[in-house]
């Protein structure tokens, strides 16, 4: 019934976030705000010679954007920062459009199944609006709007 | 999923009602609708949707100083409307009826003409803890113009007011005291005549919010004494950009314009212009016609029906819902007043409700999701959002039902 957006994988990642604590040790920090459901988010990158080494976040929210958040940081990993900000594009494309999937989006194409939820874009969104003010160092609060 | 006839003591014809509703009568994703979400907007009965259309097909016209026969007529029928609501209302006159987009403009209204000039520094604007952001903001910007301050009443864990704390707030410097009748995030129906009359003790006026009461019972402004009182036309069944704004003939009289434009006037001169009589200093340029005629065909629909009847019946299917909630393991409801309005605000342990709305509108379930426009209330209560159904005369308890049972199946699938 809602199988197609709420597959295994995700549901799998919404029960049991990875990468889901705070770090200490993180050199790049932003928070994520989705003013829609009141959903907050703190992201927290380790970038090392441009290249990101470790992810993680903290903060509850949907199923949606607890999973993408999770997923995010498993994908993030090794990436350089170019990389990342191609793969924020990659994304959103394949929340907001029809063309086939980037293969570099690799296990984040469960989320393929959020465009036909237009409610539910932005909660899959959060945590990446977070990463790309995490990775330009804005310090700005990011929101969904 | 057709309800037995009077099952409820009530014996209120169900069935027989969700006949003059079209929407109600549709299938979505391959489920019978179960629209819960009516504290959001109501829908529209046969003779809502009919009097819009006769308007645009036979009547329509600008009103007011037309002398042909078509603007003649949408005048005679917007007018109605006033005096409708006027008895809708109980008030004394139909200059006590101004027409505004909804309660938002309302309280806009009051805070902006009233507000600017009666409000100076150092004065208090009392608001409570539960109030939408309608009857929060404008307040907010009033007391930050005028350097007054905004004192708020607390609520106790059921979701009720604490009227010994409000005593407390009330003093000689309090201006107005602006509280919900009905809170549309709780359900709580407020004792709006002790808040008014606590207010008038101080010399203090008070505004009540009734976008919620409307709907559900009947509605005495003259009983309770309200300075102003303000409603919106879609949450009573009638159309959206229509309400109404109550105020004692007295206040209104010595209030500023609201707005500047036609309609609103006496005479003007580029030296000087000369305002017209309450209500139409507030109404300034075309009004949403259709709107108010759509809203008095409402109003007759509610009123023949009978508020006391609708009160009666809603109250049976609010103790059945939450009855049928409290059996849902994990599931804590939000807002448990001793005295309730029909709504079912909660909270599932470990779901979110934005998955719970949207696999519920998967089974054709429509509920809202959020912090239903008092993000306070939500902050009180430690929670980001709630899951809200919120039910109308046109509910059934099958309805009720297949809520319970899509709760069910969202643990289900988040479990
Ligand atoms: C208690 C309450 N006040 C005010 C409003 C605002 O009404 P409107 O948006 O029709 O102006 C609402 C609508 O949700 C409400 O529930």
């Amino acid at each position: 019934m809602v199988d197609d957006l709420y597959q295994e994988t995700i549901l799998d990642h919404s029960k049991r976030p990875r990468n889901h604590h705070e770090m200490a040790d993180a050199n790049r920090r932003a928070d994520g705000y989705n003013p829609l459901c009141g959903d907050r988010l703190k992201l927290y990158l380790k970038v090392e010679n441009d290249v990101v080494k470790e992810a993680s976040f903290e903060g509850a929210g949907c199923a949606i954007s607890t999973a993408s958040a999770s997923l995010m940081t498993e994908s993030l990993k090794g990436k350089t920062r170019e990389e990342a900000l191609r793969l924020i594009d990659k994304f959103h494309t394949l929340l907001t459009t029809d063309t086939p999937a980037s293969k570099d989006l690799g296990k984040l194409v469960v989320f393929c199944g959020v465009r036909d939820y237009p409610a539910r874009v932005k909660c899959a969104t959060l945590a990446w609006h977070t990463l790309k003010s995490a990775l330009n160092g804005t310090g700005e609060v990011a929101t969904t709007e | 999923m057709s309800t037995p006839r009077s099952i409820l003591e009530t014996g209120f014809d169900v069935e027989k009602v969700r006949e003059d509703f079209p929407v109600l009568k549709q299938t979505i994703h391959a489920k019978p609708l179960v629209y819960l979400d009516s504290a959001a907007t109501a829908q529209k009965p046969f003779v809502v949707i009919d009097a819009i259309r006769k308007f645009h097909e036979v009547d329509c016209a600008n009103i007011h100083r037309g002398v042909h026969e078509l603007s003649q007529r949408s005048t005679a029928a917007y007018e109605e409307t006033r005096g409708k609501a006027k008895r809708f209302l109980n008030a004394r006159s139909r200059s006590e009826v101004i027409f505004v987009r909804g309660t938002t403009e309302g309280i806009n209204l009051v805070a902006s003409s009233w507000g600017r000039q009666n409000v100076s520094k150092g004065d208090e604007i009392i608001i409570s803890a539960m109030e939408h952001h309608s009857n929060i903001v404008p307040w907010q910007m009033l007391c930050e113009e005028k350097d007054a301050t905004l004192r708020v009443i607390p609520m106790n864990d059921r979701g009720e007011l604490i009227l010994e704390e409000y005593e407390k707030l009330l003093g000689p410097r309090t201006r107005l005291v602006a509280v919900g009748h009905v809170s549309n995030a709780l359900g709580t129906i407020n004792p709006v005549r002790t808040v008014i009359d606590m207010a008038h003790r101080v010399g203090a006026l008070a505004l009540i919010d009734g976008a919620q009461a409307a709907p559900h019972m009947k509605i005495d402004v003259g009983l309770l004494d309200a300075d102003f009182y303000t409603f919106s036309g879609h949450k009573v069944f009638g159309p959206t950009g229509i309400g109404v704004l109550y105020g004692k003939a007295k206040l209104l009289d010595a209030m500023p314009p609201y707005q500047g434009g036609g309609d609103m006037i006496r005479t003007v001169t580029f030296e000087k212009t000369t305002y017209n009589e309450v209500p139409y200093k507030f109404e300034a340029g075309t009004p949403n016609i259709a709107g108010g005629i759509g809203m008095g065909a409402a109003l007759d629909y509610v009123t023949n029906l009978g508020l006391d009847r609708i009160a009666a019946y809603e109250h049976e299917l609010l103790v059945y819902g939450t009855q049928l909630l409290s059996r849902i393991p994990g599931l804590r409801m939000i807002g448990t007043a001793r005295e309730k309005a029909a709504v079912l605000s909660f909270v599932i342990d470990g779901i979110h409700p934005h998955d719970i709305g949207t696999v519920l509108d998967r089974m054709g379930i429509a509920v809202r999701t959020g912090h239903h426009c008092a993000q306070p209330v939500m902050d009180w209560f430690g929670i980001p959002a709630t899951t809200r159904a919120s039910l109308a005369f046109y509910n059934t308890t099958s309805e009720l039902d297949a809520l319970a049972d899509g709760l069910r199946k969202v643990k289900e699938v988040f479990g």
